[in-house]
């Protein structure tokens, strides 16, 4: 045994134990406060675009342009009472918010902001992004449940129905693109997209798989589960102070997250458009939030502008033309591939 | 042909973008908000806000207790009570208006002969408890002193249309 013939110094068990530890913690702070921050910037960005295309201003009287509003917001909801109601299952209730917020926050661990810029660069980071994108439902599911009220257990079951619809339709979109790949890596997704960006050979599937994660998050126009004219705030409609803000936060860090997954899939991540002088000088992680605030705002334009589907023709919609849609798209391009002799080589 | 143009439209979601154009035309136009307690909105002379009594450029007060106003007033929000001064005028001695019971119906300042009761420009007049709305005639008469500017140029923008 080598380690028996030196005693095991305070240098290595530095060395070997907390510094990778405290890297670790380290770069997952420089994930999650920027990610809080655009969270909290979203919800003024979106009550500031709606307002626009309503031709309203949006907030402007907390600090310059409203830009304090989110702070504001932020503490009022940490000084209100968080109430349980008396028929909830307490460790249920309390859990859900926090599980649907947590689950907002880990799949960024395999997002790439550069090339090499990503905390875990695993081989299956796609199949870990959709696997915890659909585990987001289960937040929703314990809320609806626990709250023991008929409003939040409609919400929740509209969800779940709704996110179980629409991940079979983005699982075949995702293919397609895994196809052009050749790699489950995000950075091989990323660095295949140099000469081409896929929203421009795929298209339509790009259009298939925006409209698919809003349906995923709960966006308009595909908000049933919280359908305020129908079923008051649906899944969240017992929560206050703290545990709402918990879901406010999951939901819109879910939103960021689905957009930089249309960037990464779709819109070349980190590439600038073209890669020559004025464009490469801008570093990697300024185009991936450039394109992400691109993805969001579409997001935020969408819901200024449509109405809310009937649960019906939501299912419709997901079920009768996405999935025939998604897996044509899957058989066409397979097809395309193989016919040119595109597919990448492996 | 047209179910086939439908058919190109539903697949190229048309309605879609049309509606979407439609809102990011919008989002470049001005807006109309009115920064409320900044900014207001215009009013017109004949706006029926708080109530005043007004006096004469002299300083006496114009009202003499005929009490037409308490009489017209479909809420019965106004009660007055009237004696002869020392000067043997016919003067109120209280002038009450319930601003709860009131409708702002503008009665009062149309059957007023001398102009004494009117509804002036302000409505910004929304109080705490309802004992602060049941004004009395210190109240009314101060109203009249600190809006006499503008309710003068009301009445007087008011005027031929009368």
């Amino acid at each position: 045994m080598v380690l028996k013939e030196r005693p095991v110094l305070m240098v290595d068990f530095w060395f070997l134990y907390i510094w990778p530890v405290a890297w670790i913690v380290i770069k997952i702070v420089a994930i999650i406060i920027p990610v809080m921050l655009s969270v909290a910037y979203l919800t003024l960005a979106e009550r500031k675009v709606i307002g626009s295309m309503q031709l309203r201003k949006g907030p402007n009287v907390v600090g310059p342009f409203g830009l304090l509003q989110p702070i504001a917001d932020g503490l009022k909801l940490f000084l209100k009472e968080t109430i349980i109601p008396s028929g909830a299952n307490r460790g249920v209730f309390i859990l859900a918010p926090c599980v649907t917020f947590v689950l907002a926050l880990v799949a960024w661990a395999v997002i790439p902001f550069d090339e090499g810029m990503v905390l875990a660069d695993i081989n299956v980071g796609i199949l870990y992004l959709f696997a915890i994108s659909s585990l987001g439902v289960y937040g929703i599911l314990m809320a609806g449940w626990a709250s023991n009220s008929m409003y939040a257990f409609l919400g929740a079951l509209r969800s779940a129905a709704q996110m179980v619809s629409y991940e079979v339709a983005m699982g075949f979109i995702i293919i397609t693109v895994l196809m052009c790949v050749g790699s489950l890596n995000l950075t091989d997704i990323v660095m295949a997209q140099k000469t081409v960006w896929f929203v421009i050979p795929l298209f339509p599937m790009a259009v298939i798989f925006f409209i698919s994660t809003l349906a995923e998050t709960n966006r308009h126009p595909f908000d049933m589960p919280e359908a305020e004219a129908e079923l008051v705030a649906g899944y969240n409609v017992e929560y206050s102070a703290m545990t709402f803000a918990l879901f406010f936060l999951g939901e819109y860090a879910n939103m960021i997250l689905m957009s930089g997954m249309t960037s990464v899939l779709f819109l070349g991540g980190w590439l600038p458009p073209f890669d020559i002088a004025p464009f490469n000088w801008i570093p990697g992680p300024i185009w991936f939030a450039l394109k992400i605030a691109f993805c969001l705002f579409i997001f935020i334009w969408v819901r200024a502008t449509f109405p809310r589907y009937r649960y019906d023709q939501l299912m419709r919609l997901g079920w009768k033309v996405f999935l025939p849609l998604s897996l044509a798209a899957v058989v066409i391009v397979a097809g395309v591939l193989v016919a040119f002799d595109l597919a990448p080589q492996v | 042909m047209s179910f086939v143009r439908r058919g190109i439209g539903s697949v190229f979601l048309k309605e879609l973008v049309v509606g979407m154009s439609l809102t990011l035309r919008y989002f470049f136009r001005p807006k109309v908000t009115v920064n409320y307690p900044y900014e207001k909105g215009p009013l017109s002379p004949r706006f029926r806000g708080e109530h005043a009594l007004r006096r004469y450029p002299n300083g006496e007060e114009r009202c003499i207790a005929c009490k037409l106003c308490e009489a017209i007033c479909p809420a019965q929000a106004i009660t007055i009570e009237a004696e002869p001064r020392d000067d043997g005028s016919r003067r109120t001695t209280r002038y009450d208006i319930d601003m709860v019971k009131c409708i702002y119906c503008g009665f009062c300042q149309e059957a007023c002969p001398v102009d004494a009761i009117v509804e002036g420009p302000n409505f910004e007049f929304a109080a705490e408890t309802r004992e602060e709305l049941l004004y009395d005639k210190d109240k009314l008469l101060a109203n009249g002193d600190r809006w006499e500017t503008e309710l003068g140029q009301r009445i007087a923008a008011d005027a031929p249309y009368r």
